[in-house]
């Protein structure tokens, strides 16, 4: 693959010539093990709005949390306008200059107290208001920091409880709040995800007359519409580091490459294979709340990979055929019979199984051993009338055991002793050792090792080849590859390509997940 | 976040040991004091009055270990018990029934009690303390309603100016007082009732899927599990429990007495609370919660042979409950895996 123009800046992360609001040099953090910052090299210019992009999992999260102060614990270093600075807290951030809009409003706002109090808010905590204070001592500087956005709140709403503003409302609030200290440099964390159109055209407004006052601002975002209309330079995270850097002109299939993963090699290895039994048909289904309708045909005998960033309906698709969740609308069959899910256990009845995205949250119960995590979903085959007979069920956590090749000191191992790759290979396993007829995997190779990555995509292909329906979804280009016959581009609810995997070219599948829906 | 290996040291695993026999070293302890100090303690007629006090706190201990199980707690069970006691009262006493009848009515009175916490916390979403708080003290209530607060016993007289017709039946006062040979009968339900309890919990596939759903609801929903089925089952098999043990008690006090049941919730939940974290278990359990009833039982029994007060009891099963709740939480190093859902 050719070297690509957009990666030349990768190590050299001094985008501009202006002078530097905050500088990151060589920033990383751990968790226990698991490394998520790498050396985090990057500077923030003043007046420049940097976007930041990254894959779920790329630390972006992490580095904002540094820049705010949450981790103090970090590597390297962070200069304010050339000074080295530590910072030990996110106050001590905000004496650096440094605002945090966080993405959850829930957090950061205190419902019980009436507006104003949540917006002078800082001052409260800092001791700088009178412990005894009456909301008409308060109001002044809160209409002074709600004017600072152009906010027009009257008494009757600063009085109000914090909780009946809406969640835009809110989200003004918060950024009020953070302006009001007069900032050098503003990260905004996915500030749109929640804003009607019209509200985010004013955020907008608002970040560029910031920028145009010298603002260094931090734009942290999925959606590349909104990286098109107001960032002066993208910066993307891959794995924990800078994986590139743009400047204006953008070049957005570039962008999506370096977030996704530059390797995109042609896996040779994989023997596709095509089925022409139709398992479930999806018609009409409606993914999103504001997507149009879209059919599908998922077929037996092959690997269907669905590719999809955050928000793409990857996952409601998924959940919606396990029964999880009810579609929004639509229709499914399965092997031309009429198929709706109310429960996750008719689903189950059908054959129809889902390893969900999230393992720690919705595949694993803590203690429980491999072999009682593997038997769960089919106690009933390993029990007369209700009676669990503890030989059958032995062996069916021997035998998801060993077919997986799981590394555990033996079936009655609790799972969440075991490592990510291995608690997957029991959560996956258990499913296959039932012989699926629809097995959906979501994210199945998050926070899994490439051993167990490899072990599982060979099962995963195998099982299509004794003539199952596999679908995989992953916002990761390379792992769809690496297992799909059949690649299905996702964006905002919509179905952007559908290809075999042998007549598609990366750039293809990149250019249709960068179409701006 | 991944694996971190911390050393185990020495202190850690006598730590370990003393949460983990802690708890029956000192029922053996003081129950051997008790036995040096009063030769009365450990004669079997003694030891037996024990096991049938221990019994009703057993009983409804066990219906709690139910609802823990599911990751809930059923704060209505106390309730429960007093409104068997008082339904069993009424049914000989005023409407002048058998003692059979009594029985099923109790257990129907318990069977609806148990589906109304299953509708409130399963289709209406209420947490599980709340919706059982709140049902507890409308069956406490309730039930003074139809006896204008009075305690129902033979030979009153009633709103009509008549005297009641019916009294306590000689069979249904066996209950109490009956013997399977040498054993009390109550003391032959408890037995029972906690190894069917075990049993269900521990062999059975619904007692898998209620500890399924007490660990993770979401991941057994995912799993194709009835998440609502087995939360609801739980509390109905914990108001069956609990009229059960209130079957028992009306027995013993041979009236209806208004105030009965609603003292045993704490000691109920304490003793399931104590099972949990018995033999390193780290989950609710039958047997465990069995141990706990007999360790206030023994505490009881040996302090009123030393001649305590009646007014002392509360204090010292307070006292009990707590240095056994010590074990649990404080020494334990294992998150105990009791979380209620609020």
């Amino acid at each position: 693959m050719d070297p690509d123009p957009g990666d030349r800046h990768a190590s050299t992360v001094q985008l501009t010539a202006g002078p530097l609001a905050c500088e990151l040099d060589g920033i990383t953090m751990s968790f226990g093990t698991n490394e998520v910052l790498k050396g985090v090299t990057l500077g923030l210019a003043q007046g420049h709005v940097t976007a930041l992009l990254g894959a779920n999992g790329a630390g972006k999260s992490t580095l904002i949390k540094v820049l705010s102060g949450v981790y103090p614990e970090h590597g390297g270093e962070v200069r304010v306008a050339g000074h080295p600075v530590r910072m030990e807290s996110p106050l001590a951030a905000a004496r650096h200059g440094i605002q945090t809009v966080h993405q959850r409003i829930d957090e950061n706002i205190v419902p019980g107290l009436t507006v104003a109090e949540n917006l002078v808010f800082e001052e409260i905590v800092r001791g700088e208001v009178p412990r005894v204070r009456s909301l008409r001592r308060l109001l002044p500087r809160a209409r002074e920091i709600a004017q600072t956005l152009g906010l027009d709140w009257p008494d009757s709403v600063l009085t109000r409880d914090v909780f009946e503003l809406g969640i835009a409302d809110s989200q003004m609030l918060l950024l009020a709040r953070a302006l009001v200290q007069r900032p050098k440099v503003l990260v905004l964390d996915e500030p749109t995800s929640t804003l009607s159109a019209g509200e985010v055209d004013r955020l907008f407004a608002l970040v560029r007359r910031l920028r145009d006052d010298g603002v260094a601002v931090l734009y942290v975002t999925h959606r590349l519409s909104e990286v098109a209309a107001l960032a002066d330079d993208i910066v993307v995270l891959r794995d924990g580091a800078i994986s590139a850097a743009q400047q204006r002109p953008f070049d957005m299939e570039q962008a999506i490459r370096s977030m996704l993963g530059e390797s995109l090699a042609t896996h040779h290895d994989l023997v596709e294979q095509r089925g022409d039994v139709t398992a479930v048909e999806l018609r009409g289904v409606q993914l999103l709340k504001r997507s149009e309708p879209i059919d599908l045909d998922l077929r037996y005998g092959e690997v269907t990979g669905i590719v999809g960033l955050i928000g793409s309906g990857k996952s409601e698709m998924a959940r919606g055929v396990f029964g999880a969740d009810p579609l929004r609308a639509g229709t499914m069959t399965l092997d031309g019979k009429p198929y709706a899910p109310r429960h996750t256990s008719h689903a189950v009845g059908a054959g129809v199984y889902l390893v969900p995205e999230d393992r720690a949250a919705e595949s694993m119960l803590p203690g429980w051993s491999l072999t009682w995590t593997s038997t769960l979903p089919f106690l009933r085959s390993v029990s007369t009338w209700g009676l669990l007979r503890r030989g059958r069920e032995r062996s069916t956590g021997s035998a998801v055991l060993e077919d997986f090749g799981v590394v555990a000191t033996g079936p009655s191992q609790p799972v969440d002793a075991l490592s990510g790759g291995n608690q997957q290979k029991v959560v996956v396993g258990r499913w296959m050792h039932a012989g699926p007829r629809v097995l959906l995997l979501d994210e199945p190779f998050r926070g899994v090792d490439i051993g167990a990555r490899g072990d599982i995509s060979r099962r995963a292909r195998a099982q299509a080849s004794e003539g199952a329906c596999v679908v995989v979804f992953s916002s990761d280009v390379e792992e769809i590859r690496e297992i799909a016959d059949r690649i299905l581009v996702l964006v905002e609810g919509h179905i952007k390509l559908d290809a075999y995997t042998s007549e598609v070219g990366n750039d293809a599948i990149v250019t249709s997940m960068s179409e701006v829906a | 976040m991944t694996g971190q290996l911390r050393e185990t040291t020495t202190l850690m695993r006598i730590q370990d040991w003393v949460v983990k026999y802690g708890f029956i070293g000192v029922t053996i302890i003081l129950f051997v004091y008790f036995a040096v100090t009063e030769p009365a303690f450990a004669t079997s007629s003694s030891l037996f009055s024990m096991l049938k006090f221990a019994s009703v706190t057993a009983i409804l201990g066990l219906g709690v270990t139910f609802t823990m199980v599911v990751g809930g707690l059923d704060l209505s069970i106390g309730a429960t018990a007093g409104l068997a006691v008082q339904l069993a009262a009424m049914t000989m006493v005023f409407y002048n029934l058998t003692g059979p009848t009594a029985v099923v009515a109790v257990l129907l009175g318990g069977l609806v009690v148990g589906l109304l916490n299953a509708l409130l916390i399963v289709v209406f979403r209420i947490p599980d303390l709340l919706a059982t708080l709140g049902m507890m003290f409308v069956i406490q209530g309730a039930k003074l309603i139809p006896v204008d607060g009075q305690s129902v016993s033979s030979g009153m007289v009633l709103r009509d100016g008549s005297v009641a017709p019916g009294s306590f039946t000689q069979d249904f006062l066996k209950i109490d007082r009956g013997f399977i040979g040498p054993v009390p009968l109550p003391v032959v339900i408890m037995i029972a009732l906690v190894a069917l309890s075990w049993f269900v919990l521990s062999r059975t596939t619904w007692g898998r899927l209620m500890y399924a759903v007490g660990a993770n609801p979401e991941a057994a929903r995912l799993a194709g599990v009835r998440v609502g089925f087995y939360h609801g089952l739980a509390y109905v098999i914990s108001a069956l429990l609990a009229s059960v043990g209130g079957l028992i008690l009306v027995s013993r006090i041979g009236q209806g007495d208004v105030n009965a049941g609603s003292s045993s919730l704490l000691e109920a939940v304490a003793v399931a609370l104590v099972g949990t974290s018995v033999l390193g278990m780290g989950k609710p359990n039958a047997w465990g919660t069995l141990l706990g009833a007999l360790l206030v039982g023994i505490v009881l029994t040996g302090l009123t042979m030393k001649g305590l007060q009646y007014y002392h009891q509360d204090t010292a099963k307070g006292l009990v409950v707590i240095v056994a709740l010590l074990f649990s939480f404080t020494l334990s190093r294992k998150k105990l895996r009791y979380t209620p859902a609020t």
